[in-house]
């Protein structure tokens, strides 16, 4: 594969490639309150970017200041060149779509969808073609004389999706997209996202607070607490590589060890826990000082769970007690006693029927837990 | 009380509540039909008294001008109350907001008796100043309905704009409406129930006020609370008896009318939502 054809996918590697929205140290505040606090983003063009974080991250103050309903305190946002600080919402190149969906509820289906279109002064010809199609590509055609009382969660979403996108926006904003439908159709519709971004090109901004769907629907994720950025990378990084022990416990779960850099090679790494006492061979080398206080990050799937030490298992091994099993069909999660009071939970696939009834692994059994050197993950915030 | 016989307790309290509600104006009804003059005192069944009340100019023309100030009071309440009301909720925190809050509401809790003296007091004081009213009747009556009326209005329209979800207007303004747009194409239509309901009171309000039309109002402009009443105070007439028939009539009407139309309504609403969950 040549180096551009790989960047088309991965625009934000490319040295060269100009960021279609930037953020640069945009700060928000209400009173006292600092809502978003000095954030730098590059989002590039076809790119769909996730923020994500609890309630009161201000992921959605920092959404509403892209779509012009709140101004910066500080900072400025740039869109495709143009600097948007003093430019109200109705002049935007972008749109939005509400978490409510704020469909209007006087109007029908039609109507709602061609508002943007009615209020650009477009032939209405040329409206009801548009609409037709837009109502078309969201499978809503027979239902377009419907007032929105009429409609289901799902037709309501796929509504308010259509009148966002039929200006062709340069920018689509969506705030918790999926977060009013219920699991089976959140799944389904997460999905019809993709494809319709990827049908056409436009750059989505999603804000969510799960991360199930950031990690599936997103390029990237922004990770963001208190009103700061934590962490910006692809779901794989995120997940795989977080940088801070506040991503990799918001992100999916982990064991965390504390303990302290006791040998810093070029390709390797010790790191001595004291509680539960373990020592972790890691095989990359560290820019930190032997002594330096660390975190050790562990995914729960990472873990094998045995009841003989296996002989693979080499220097990353410790005994425990199980002390729960949670069987889920397809897994299992072991929550194992390591030392006197420190819980490692360990999931594992379930890959054979047990034959007679019984788990493999039972209750109150002795296990060894071991893992590959390349696992854990060290932290040291 | 699920097993098909109902406490006494309850029965007799009911037909009490009932009772003390509707005995005054089913006697006031039964009375209307007496041929007797003297209203206590039954001498048979009779409608000259509703042919003596169409026959009265006087009190067509007392039912014309209420109806009138009415009208007038309802249109210009309705209008300043909305704009009020939006004032209120929608401007954000302007200086002065809590006070103007404030303001808005006291003539709601204001005692007519001091709301009527102080626009009385007013009117004197600008015929002195600038020599209008001229004249004290249909005009300065309106004035100050429309002042006390306007402040329900308000209070309407300011609680159906905060359970409103502002959202719908920055989508119309995400959407490429411009704010007086969004106040035409989303904010009024959605206000358009609250409106109408501020009409209907303020219209109410109107008709059914005596003491502070009574304060404002000059010679020759009565309306129909201060006829009934002024008629009442020389002593119990038949035909104000019928006349208040009327009215009750025409309440009970326009009631079962709303009523009527709320119910098919509902039924429309529940037969729509069948529809989109059947699909």
């Amino acid at each position: 594969m040549s180096p551009a054809a790989d960047y088309d996918d991965r625009p934000w590697l490319d040295p060269d490639a100009e960021p279609f929205i930037k953020v640069q140290s945009v700060s928000k505040h209400f009173g006292d309150f600092t809502a978003v606090d000095s954030v730098d983003l590059d989002i590039y063009k076809g790119e769909l970017f996730c923020l994500l974080g609890g309630s009161g991250c201000g992921k959605t103050t920092l959404l509403r200041m892209l779509a012009g309903f709140e101004t910066p305190s500080s900072g400025s946002i740039i869109i495709d060149g143009v600097n948007m600080n003093d430019v109200p919402p109705y002049e935007r190149p972008v749109n939005m779509m509400f978490q409510s969906y704020a469909l209007f509820p006087h109007m029908n289906v039609e109507s709602n969808v061609g508002y943007g279109l009615r209020r650009d002064g477009i032939a209405k010809a040329e409206i009801e073609q548009r609409v037709e199609e837009m109502l078309a590509m969201v499978e809503l055609s027979q239902f377009r004389k419907r007032k929105p009382h009429q409609l289901s969660g799902g037709q309501k979403q796929r509504v308010a999706l259509a009148r966002a996108l039929i200006k062709q926006p340069k920018m689509l904003l969506l705030d918790e997209p999926l977060a009013a439908l219920d699991k089976r159709l959140r799944v389904q519709t997460q999905y019809e996202l993709m494809n319709i971004q990827d049908r056409l090109g436009v750059t989505f901004v999603v804000v969510t607070h799960d991360q199930e769907e950031a990690m599936t629907l997103s390029t990237r994720i922004a990770v963001m607490d208190v009103g700061r950025l934590q962490q910006i990378g692809t779901p794989t990084e995120i997940y795989e590589f977080p940088g801070s022990r506040l991503v990799a416990n918001f992100i999916g779960n982990a064991n965390m060890f504390e303990g302290r850099v006791i040998e810093n090679g070029t390709d390797h790494v010790i790191v001595e826990c004291k509680d539960p006492t373990c020592n972790f061979y890691i095989d990359h080398g560290l820019s930190i000082p032997e002594g330096s206080k660390v975190w050790v990050s562990l995914r729960p799937e990472k873990i094998r769970i045995s009841k003989q030490a296996a002989a693979e298992s080499g220097t990353n091994c410790i005994k425990g007690m199980v002390n729960d099993i949670g069987y889920l069909g397809g897994t299992s999660t072991y929550r194992v006693l390591v030392g006197d009071k420190h819980i490692v939970e360990v999931t594992s696939p379930n890959l054979n029927r047990p034959k007679d009834g019984n788990p493999p692994i039972d209750w109150d059994e002795e296990v060894c837990l071991g893992w590959d050197a390349s696992s854990s993950v060290v932290l040291t915030k | 009380m699920n097993n098909g016989k109902r406490s006494y307790f309850l029965i007799t309290t009911t037909c009490f509540g009932i009772a003390f509600l509707y005995i005054p104006m089913i006697l006031l009804v039964f009375y209307s039909f007496n041929k007797s003059r003297i209203v206590p005192v039954w001498g048979g069944f009779s409608t000259r008294w509703y042919g003596v009340l169409f026959e009265s100019e006087e009190v067509w023309e007392a039912v014309g001008l209420s109806l009138k100030v009415a009208t007038v009071n309802a249109t210009f309440a309705m209008l300043l109350g909305t704009l009020a009301g939006l004032a209120l909720v929608r401007f954000g925190r302007f200086r002065g907001r809590t006070l103007f809050s404030g303001m808005i509401s006291a003539p709601l809790v204001m005692p007519e008796v001091i709301t009527g003296l102080s626009l009385l007091l007013l009117f004197i004081t600008l015929k002195e100043f600038i020599g209008w009213p001229d004249q004290r009747g249909f005009t300065t009556i309106t004035i100050a309905h429309i002042t006390f009326s306007m402040a329900y209005v308000a209070v309407i329209i300011q609680s159906r704009l905060t359970g409103m979800a502002q959202d719908l207007e920055e989508a119309a303004q995400d959407l490429g409406a411009k704010p007086f747009r969004v106040l035409t194409d989303i904010t009024l239509p959605l206000l358009a129930p609250g409106m109408l309901a501020g009409w209907l009171l303020a219209f109410t309000l109107s008709l059914d006020d005596l003491i502070i039309a009574s304060f404002v109002t000059g010679p020759g402009a009565v309306t129909l609370p201060i006829l009934i009443y002024s008629r009442i105070r020389l002593g119990l007439r038949p035909d104000i008896n019928a006349l208040a028939t009327i009215i009750i009539l025409a309440v009970a009407i326009g009631v079962l009318l709303a009523a009527w139309i709320m119910f098919r309504q509902q039924k429309q609403r529940e037969l729509e939502l069948k529809m989109s969950e059947e699909v």
